[in-house]
């Protein structure tokens, strides 16, 4: 028997649970309610109903992975150079949050994010005006970035810490400057992780609904809540779909990014 | 002073990741159910844990779902990982760009899209959610392994079959113990991915099944419980003990480098 036969189990049920459930999203989405072909559930996403809420999505979504890589990628750096090399602890540390429950979590940070909420508290005791952050685009932003920050952190660190002392070393003997070494050697050397970052980060955040409804007061749409409602409440299931279907683009950019790095190396680790 | 400004960094990262966390300890032992006063303290919360039945029904199925999904996910993906390393490369490709598909797939379409078939085929209920987070968990464990298989000494395989070992039991003696640590992570990232998901859960449940999360999500409006802080506080808590003694027990010897150190210990 040849050896790759044994992985069968596991392409009978991709097949059927990974391939199949997106063959029913796309029927769904090319097809109306009386079951003829139709590209409106798709095209919807450009509607005036729509629209703004997939602009302000990708507006966030944006915003948060920026942050996320301006937080991850010094840290990375930081983390290297207290020689923190116990992958162990660190890994440890950035999963352990996810043991408290997700939707908890979220609902703690608008304890400390609301009018008289924790934040303002420590503010008002060193005299600074409250800030009013709850209930606006940039406490989602806030929260997506709490959320999803280990997913950018993990693979930059991993991509950083295998960095090789002696390249680094080789730079500064030849006059490199810290930033200097930073810019033209760690950062090339750590671009895979940061590709993998953006993808872990990007996409999760396009489609979040949770973290809107708690920080925006349920009053900012984005497009993981407009895709919620249409099969909670309204349920529309076609428009749903067309939805969903439109967002899978951005899915499969990020899948064509991470195709491209395993072909580089075929020992790349997403964690 | 440049080993000070590296620190207070990290202590700020740490604070944004964990004060929220703090904040839910401190409330499970809240004696006000108001969220925002202190009513002093109390361990009410932490009883009634095992009074409500509804909320022992969701820890019972919140803890059954992971463990159950993670041991069939790992199951299906070390027979996976065993096959996929002897792939050609185009059949590689393929079976992996498959397999990166639920983790860059946004949830909310994987949860619709499960949601759509399973509906088709069985009630929407306990199973169908066991089916859902099976699915999701299976890439991570395989990314877990995967990796040390290319790490594997095929020679010391190769000795074994030499020596008279046949196939199945050299697997067994030989190559097993070394794919374990990643086995292992895999198996915890499984579990963690399936305690911390709601999305999918949502869109694949059926009425009246909850998980914790799904539980959560439905108090939203008319107030959290506070005996789900407490519930909460002590899962978190048991995971901390739990993975603490398992990393000090999976210690690496000091005179290894960063490269001999094993990057999947959760």
């Amino acid at each position: 028997m040849k050896r790759k036969y044994i992985a069968a189990p596991y392409i009978i049920w991709m097949s059927a649970f990974i391939v199949l459930p997106l063959l029913f999203v796309a029927y769904y989405a090319f097809t109306d309610k009386a079951g003829g072909f139709t590209l409106e559930n798709i095209t919807a996403i450009l509607d005036s109903l729509h629209i703004k809420a997939t602009l302000l999505s990708l507006e966030l979504s944006l915003a948060c992975t920026a942050l996320c890589l301006l937080v991850s990628f010094p840290l990375a750096l930081v983390l290297r150079r207290l020689n923190m090399n116990n992958k162990g602890i660190i890994i440890l540390i950035m999963v352990l949050p996810m043991w408290m429950n997700s939707i908890l979590r979220i609902l703690a940070l608008q304890m400390i994010l609301s009018k008289n909420g924790i934040l303002n508290m420590i503010l008002s005791w060193f005299g600074i005006a409250p800030l009013s952050i709850i209930n606006t685009p940039g406490a989602i932003v806030f929260g997506m970035v709490y959320d999803f920050l280990p997913y950018m952190i993990l693979p930059i660190y991993n991509a950083v810490m295998d960095i090789d002392d002696d390249l680094i070393d080789a730079a500064k003997d030849l006059g490199a400057s810290y930033p200097s070494v930073v810019w033209h050697v760690i950062l090339p050397l750590s671009k895979p992780g940061i590709i993998s970052g953006i993808t872990m980060v990007f996409i999760p955040c396009l489609t979040s609904f949770v973290i809107p409804d708690i920080l925006g007061g349920g009053k900012i749409q984005l497009l993981g809540n407009v895709i919620e409602q249409e099969f909670i409440t309204s349920m529309n299931w076609h428009l749903g779909s067309g939805l969903s279907f439109a967002l899978m683009i951005f899915v499969v950019i990020g899948l064509a990014f991470s195709q491209k790095q395993e072909k580089k190396d075929r020992e790349s680790l997403v964690w | 002073m440049k080993n000070f400004i590296c620190k207070f960094y990290l202590t700020i990262i740490m604070i944004f990741l964990y004060a929220p966390i703090l904040v839910l300890v401190v409330l499970s032992f809240n004696s006000s159910k108001s969220r925002v006063v202190w009513g002093g303290f109390t361990l009410d919360w932490y009883h009634d844990i095992f009074r409500t039945s509804v909320v022992s029904s969701a820890l019972q199925n919140t803890i059954v779902l992971a463990l159950g999904s993670a041991f069939v996910a790992t199951i299906i993906a070390l027979l996976a990982c065993i096959g996929i390393d002897a792939m050609r490369r185009r059949e590689y490709a393929v079976v992996m760009a498959v397999t990166n598909i639920p983790m860059l797939n946004a949830d909310i379409v994987t949860g619709i899209a499960m949601m759509l078939l399973l509906i088709r085929f069985m009630p929407l209920g306990f199973s169908s959610i066991m089916l859902a987070h099976i699915t999701f968990n299976i890439p991570y464990v395989i990314l877990s392994i995967l990796p040390r298989f290319n790490q594997l000494d095929v020679s010391i395989y190769e000795a074994a079959r030499d020596l008279g070992a046949g196939p199945v039991y050299s697997f067994f003696k030989v190559v097993l113990p070394e794919l374990t640590p990643g086995i292992i992570s895999g198996f915890f990232m499984a579990v963690t991915m399936s305690m911390d998901d709601f999305v999918i859960t949502y869109f694949t449940k059926g009425p009246g099944v909850n998980t914790l999360s799904t539980m959560i999500y439905s108090q939203i409006r008319k107030g959290i419980q506070p005996t789900m802080y407490a519930l909460s506080t002590i899962i978190f808590l048991i995971t901390v003990l739990v993975l603490i003694v398992a990393n000090i027990l999976s210690a690496p010897p000091k005179k290894h480098g960063i490269r001999n150190t094993p990057v999947n210990h959760i």
